[in-house]
């Protein structure tokens, strides 16, 4: 059923950076460019038409500044301390053949993807919904490494540290923390060394990352130098003051206001990307249009994505790609042929195995975080 | 060509001989130069700007935001002295709050390509 005038919000969807300069980076496709010091760095839209995202299109999200451009393996070390019974100093080749390597295909989502859509709009990275990415990692689980140092009685959480370092003394260092808990329940959790087949792009964090799957990128520290097993919580700035979410059921407060309680965020919520066509594009009347884009979730793993071209009345299912496993993006096609010209406006949503989906209105928060909105875009038929 | 095949044998002796150290050990890229402060806008208060608030970062964090009034502005100037310790005066803070609200003020919120922005 099409509208007989374009929409009105249509244009209000725009992300401030979307179709923003393209900028070309060592190991890198051309990227948006957010930010250049530290490197912010987007994926377009149209690389989420496929399940695995290339490394060369990879998105780059960085804190601080000056961040590693060059790494010696000769000395790179990954150090294990803290309340352990035997410190490590792991290199590379330690981490490939001293613990048993580890395959997993997980998406690392960025908290802030799609802030540029927030309304009322908030200050940080204006990402389209580009800062995401999808890759088959291969690693050393971050339990075996755990269990090789023995953790003693009392370890509350450990610390991981990377590589990046602060500009002054006065910026804290970018250090996130889990708790030991997560890390001993969830065997998934690895230290990476492989993306996609390959060593990981120097800007992904070579030489080795941290892969919390189902859980946001923030966690996913980028050329992991150091972890330190703790009896207390951390309190550094980047886990008790950034990253914080209203500690509500959704995460999300009245819109423009400020929340009473804060958590840090977790795991990811439930998402569909639609990846063409473009919004805003023009398609010819009684032809078929392909839509393609990718969905995931925080784990559970995704087991239907629906299509509505009535405004959300009625909706029907799309084909499902390949499954990669509960953490990877799920890749969702389908054929449409616009019957009537006018403006249509389709929408695409994705439900996990839990039964969770996805919400008509967007969620706010102060953060730009959480963003899961049913996405759509806007056509004309003619 | 007879060059280029030169250069290559070379390239490769080179490897040859390093191959158990330093060529197989190192990664290292070279990032393109930061010239986000060329691209602020010019008014007063440019100044400042230029030399308080691309310390830490390129000045494209700060527009590349949604732009915001003068409030919005001067909490975020305090964010960066108070949290991150940026070594701003408050005179300096003052004309920088100006600049900002006055150049990326809250208008500001659509960048040039996206056409046809509706009033609210
Ligand atoms: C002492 C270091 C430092 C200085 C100096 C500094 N900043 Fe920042 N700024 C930061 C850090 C750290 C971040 C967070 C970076 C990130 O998360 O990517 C940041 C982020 C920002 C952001 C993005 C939004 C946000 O809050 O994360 C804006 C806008 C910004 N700074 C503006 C300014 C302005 C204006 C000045 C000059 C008055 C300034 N900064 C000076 C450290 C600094």
């Amino acid at each position: 059923m099409p509208f007989l005038h374009p929409l009105q919000d249509s244009a209000e969807r725009d992300a401030i950076l979307a179709g923003g300069p393209l900028v070309r980076y060592p190991e890198k496709a051309n990227l948006i460019l957010l930010t250049s010091r530290p490197p912010q760095l987007e994926t377009p839209l149209h690389y989420f038409d496929r399940a695995i995202t290339p490394n060369e299109a990879f998105y780059v999200r960085y804190h601080i500044f000056p961040i590693p451009t060059r790494v010696d393996l000769a000395t790179w070390r990954l150090r294990v301390g803290g309340l352990v019974e035997r410190p490590l100093e792991l290199s590379l080749d330690d981490l490939k053949t001293k613990f048993p390597p580890t395959r997993l295909v997980a998406v690392n989502q960025c908290s802030g993807n799609g802030r540029g859509y927030f309304e009322p709009h908030v200050f940080g990275g204006q990402w389209s919904n580009g800062a995401m990415g999808n890759a088959e990692w291969v690693g050393a689980r971050l339990q075996d490494i755990l269990r090789a140092a023995g953790i003693k009685p009392g370890a509350a959480e450990a610390t991981f540290n990377g590589l990046d370092e602060p500009a002054a003394p006065s910026v804290p260092d970018f250090v996130k923390s889990l708790t030991v808990q997560h890390l001993m329940e969830d065997p998934d959790v690895l230290v990476a060394y492989q993306m996609n087949g390959a060593e990981l792009p120097m800007l992904n964090g070579f030489p080795a990352r941290l892969v919390v799957p189902g859980w946001y990128a923030t966690y996913w520290v980028k050329h992991l130098s150091e972890i330190m097993v703790l009896d207390h919580a951390f309190e550094g700035f980047w886990m008790a003051k950034a990253y914080r979410i209203p500690d509500t059921p959704c995460g999300c407060v009245e819109p423009g206001s400020t929340p009473a309680r804060s958590v840090s965020i977790q795991r990811m919520n439930v998402r569909a990307i639609i990846a063409t066509p473009k919004n805003g594009a023009r398609v010819a009347l009684a032809r078929p249009v392909t839509l393609k884009g990718v969905a995931f979730d925080g784990g559970y793993g995704i087991t239907q994505v629906e299509f509505s071209d009535d405004r959300g009345a009625t909706w029907r299912r799309v084909e499902l790609g390949p499954d990669f496993g509960r953490y990877s993006f799920r890749e969702w096609s389908a054929l449409w042929i616009p019957k009537t010209p006018g403006y249509y406006r389709l929408m695409v949503r994705a439900t996990n195995r839990a039964g969770e989906s996805q919400p008509i209105e967007p969620l706010w928060n102060p953060g730009g975080y959480l963003r899961n909105v049913i996405e759509r875009v806007d056509l004309t038929v003619a | 060509m007879k060059l280029a095949a030169a250069c290559l044998s070379l390239g490769l002796a080179l490897v040859l001989v390093n191959r158990a150290e330093e060529k197989t050990t190192v990664k290292e890229i070279k990032l393109p130069p930061d010239d986000a402060a060329a691209e602020l806008k010019p008014g007063p208060g440019v100044e400042a700007v230029r030399a308080q608030c691309a310390i830490c970062h390129s000045t494209d964090y700060i527009v590349r935001q949604p732009g915001g009034d003068a409030k919005r502005w001067e909490a975020e100037v305090k964010k960066m002295v108070t949290v991150f310790g940026a070594p701003t005066s408050d005179a300096d803070a003052k004309v920088i709050v100006e600049y900002l609200a006055s150049r990326y003020g809250p208008q500001a919120k659509k960048s040039s390509h996206s056409k046809a922005a509706r009033p609210r």
